[in-house]
């Protein structure tokens, strides 16, 4: 039981990391109908900010919540710049040519991202120092957590309610569902559509470095292609959700997550990577539209 | 019709002049060694060490004979695969058919010099293996080498090391799963365990890359074992040493020499404390010759050495003196070694004298201690228990073959 518990523990927290991708993934489709590929890797650069901000800041030889709050925030703030740097030349150009040139565009600059890190990080992985010690925290019934993995989950939930704060509440979320319900009508109400959607890039792109941040954090090895399976995850966790779907998105992930840490603990470790296409083939064949997701019916 | 058959006599005129350029690029007359390693990648401090301690003995080379050997220069061409397998196949193809060199000095991770092996086999090149212990190695062939012990003597050395010094009963065992080194140790390992009388209680695995143990980890906790035996690759090692520790599993972790580098303490941090390992060397080993290549290494690179680093000075040192010998002895078949002679019956003639040295190499004095090579092109040398105490690798006991 207690085993079972613990395994509980690891996947609710490593499942809070993919929902954190996968919220950037959901909005940005909710919001473009396009699928950002290079997520992933913004997630990947969001770690590495990190990791030169915590040294340039000292934080690694004097851990403080102070200093681990400010390199979370520039990480973040950082990853935001490049969001809108890639949203201004890669996607913009390509935003009133068909959907598939947009896809194909997302995969570029993945690749580019990937192989750029390569370049300038270089190919052998970082250890990302500890901004935070790790303490454990036992739960009763042999059940430990540590305190990064509750940083994890609370930063995780608190960024999520943010964004629902920021997409319901605010004007500026109310543009970004204006933009999302039809993007003509929004510019003719005089809501600046290109600004929308710079602003939705670079929420995204902050999300996915805050994710990179608290994955690094408890899993210290960085390296330039570190975001290309969790993007990939976060993406099928996305889908499983309901793509566009922000509650979705987090239930998504926890499933995936979960599912991921059973898998390894009671089948076998090899199937890990397996069981997220696993689930990415049963929901599409059982409910398209995914857990959440409303189905609509394709305008011809 | 015409352009497209235009286009094709372009195309094959083309690859004729790229031929024609490759077989003109080796007409110096020098013997060119070939070295690969994973420069970068997942376990990048295997093959930084390699190419230092191969470097290390040139240098030696360079300072005590000009860096020739039998009236010819030597040059060592380096070759990164990034730790990949596939990438070790091309680069000692490249190595071979390009460079054209006279033997290949290589890998560390046993899956590696495996996907590279059969290529040398087949070219009739020697390949010296300075580090990889998985049995499978060798016998690819009579041209493959290694300087160092195998796994079914390294599974044994800590099988013992578990059983009669740290009287534990119960071991669970963590493997990778993608890689031969891992797989091969455990097995061996297992085998003499239970042969001692203990039980591998629970066997979990993971795959090289991978971030997150835990939920292997929750599974082994259940199992309350002694200890855990993970023969892995440091990068993996240090980070399921942190996430142990964070489970509450405080048994002591027990290794192989894939442990060896000094990332992984920076890695595993005081996760690894009360950690044993078997290994080749022993830095705090009185030996003098061991303790004077430590001098000359940290003179030139500033840094410790491994043990990884060590056995890739004694395979350039053991290829050098092979290479010595021949030139004294048979001076006429030595000549098919320079590079101008490659790919001629001169230099398969060579190829297989040299072969012939290697395999007889007989008490050579080595850092990583006396190497003797068996029928199998296997060195026996006694294993290392390495434990780690207060974040420092210190000298625990020898376990003879």
């Amino acid at each position: 039981m207690s085993e079972f518990l613990q395994q509980l523990v690891n996947g609710v927290t490593w499942g809070s990391v993919y929902a954190l991708i996968a919220l950037g993934y959901t909005m940005v489709y909710g919001i473009l109908r396009l699928i950002n590929f290079a997520h992933g890797d913004v997630y990947m650069l969001g770690a590495f900010f990190a990791y030169f901000a915590s040294r340039a800041l000292g934080a690694a030889t004097d851990p403080n919540p102070g200093k681990a709050l400010l390199v979370l925030v520039i990480s973040m703030l950082a990853a935001g710049a490049v969001g809108i740097v890639i949203e201004r030349f890669a996607y913009k150009p390509v935003r009133k040519s068909s959907r598939l040139s947009a896809l194909i565009t997302a995969i570029g600059v993945s690749l580019l991202l990937e192989n750029g890190g390569i370049l300038v990080f270089g190919s052998d992985p970082k250890f990302f120092p500890q901004i935070i010690t790790a303490r454990n925290i036992p739960l009763g019934l042999g059940v430990t957590i540590s305190n990064q993995q509750i940083i994890i989950l609370v930063v995780s939930l608190a960024l999520m309610f943010a964004l629902r704060f920021i997409v319901l509440q605010t004007r500026v979320g109310k543009a970004m569902r204006a933009v999302s319900y039809n993007p003509t009508a929004a510019a003719l109400m005089g809501i600046s559509v290109d600004r929308i959607v710079t602003f939705t890039f670079m929420l995204g792109s902050m999300l996915a470095a805050a994710a990179g941040v608290l994955v690094a954090l408890q899993n210290p090895k960085i390296e330039p292609l570190m975001g290309i399976m969790p993007g990939l995850k976060a993406f099928v966790a996305a889908v499983l959700g309901g793509i566009g779907n922000i509650p979705g998105a987090v239930l998504g992930g926890l499933v995936m997550g979960i599912a991921e840490v059973m898998v390894v603990g009671y089948v076998s470790p090899t199937y890990r990577d397996a069981i997220a296409f696993v689930l990415l083939i049963v929901i599409l064949l059982v409910r398209p539209a995914g857990i959440l997701g409303k189905a609509t019916a394709e305008k011809v | 019709m015409t352009s497209r058959l235009l286009s094709r006599l372009a195309a094959l005129a083309a690859l004729g002049f790229a031929l024609a350029g490759c077989g003109g690029s080796g007409s110096k007359n020098e013997i060119v060694i070939g070295e690969y390693g994973s420069l970068t990648g997942n376990d990048a401090t295997f093959g930084q060490s390699t190419k230092n301690g191969v470097e290390l003995a040139y240098q030696e080379l360079v300072a005590n004979k000009q860096g020739k050997i039998g009236g010819l220069p030597v040059r060592i061409v380096s070759e990164d695969d990034q730790g990949k397998a596939e990438e070790a196949a091309t680069v000692v193809q490249k190595l071979l058919n390009q460079d054209r060199v006279v033997t290949v000095i290589g890998e560390v991770a046993s899956s590696r010099s495996l996907a590279a092996a059969p290529a040398c086999q087949a070219a009739q090149v020697p390949m010296i293996s300075p580090s990889s212990t998985n049995p499978k190695v060798t016998l690819v062939g009579d041209y493959i080498f290694r300087m160092c012990f195998i796994d079914p003597f390294q599974g044994t050395v800590m099988a013992k090391f578990a059983a009669q010094n740290l009287k534990l009963k119960k071991v669970a065992i963590l493997k990778d799963v993608k890689s031969d080194y891992s797989v091969g140790l455990t097995q061996f390992f297992t085998e003499s365990f239970t042969a001692l009388g203990g039980s591998v209680i629970t066997e979990q695995a993971f795959s090289a890359g991978d971030q997150d143990f835990r939920a292997q980890l929750t599974a082994i906790k259940a199992k309350h074992p002694d200890a855990i035996y993970i023969p892995g690759y440091y990068t993996e090692v240090g980070l399921i040493a942190r996430q142990a520790r964070e489970l509450g599993l405080t048994c002591p972790l027990l290794g192989g020499d894939g442990w060896e580098s000094d990332q992984l303490i920076q890695i595993g941090g005081d996760a690894l404390n009360g950690a044993y390992y078997s290994n080749h060397f022993a830095v705090d080993n009185p030996d003098p010759r061991l303790q004077e290549f430590l001098g000359r290494y940290k003179a030139k690179y500033g840094n410790e050495p491994d043990a990884i680093g060590g056995l890739a000075y004694d395979a350039a040192n053991v290829l050098f003196q092979a290479l010595q010998k021949l030139s004294e002895t048979d001076p006429e078949t030595f000549a098919g070694f320079s590079s101008a002679k490659a790919g001629t019956d001169a230099r398969k003639a060579a190829e297989k004298k040299l072969r012939d040295l290697i395999a007889t190499t007989t008490g050579y004095p080595g850092v990583t201690g006396t190497i003797t090579l068996d029928e199998n092109r296997n060195a026996a040398k006694p294993a290392m228990v390495i434990a780690i105490k207060g974040g420092k690798k210190v000298y625990d006991s020898t376990i003879n073959p």
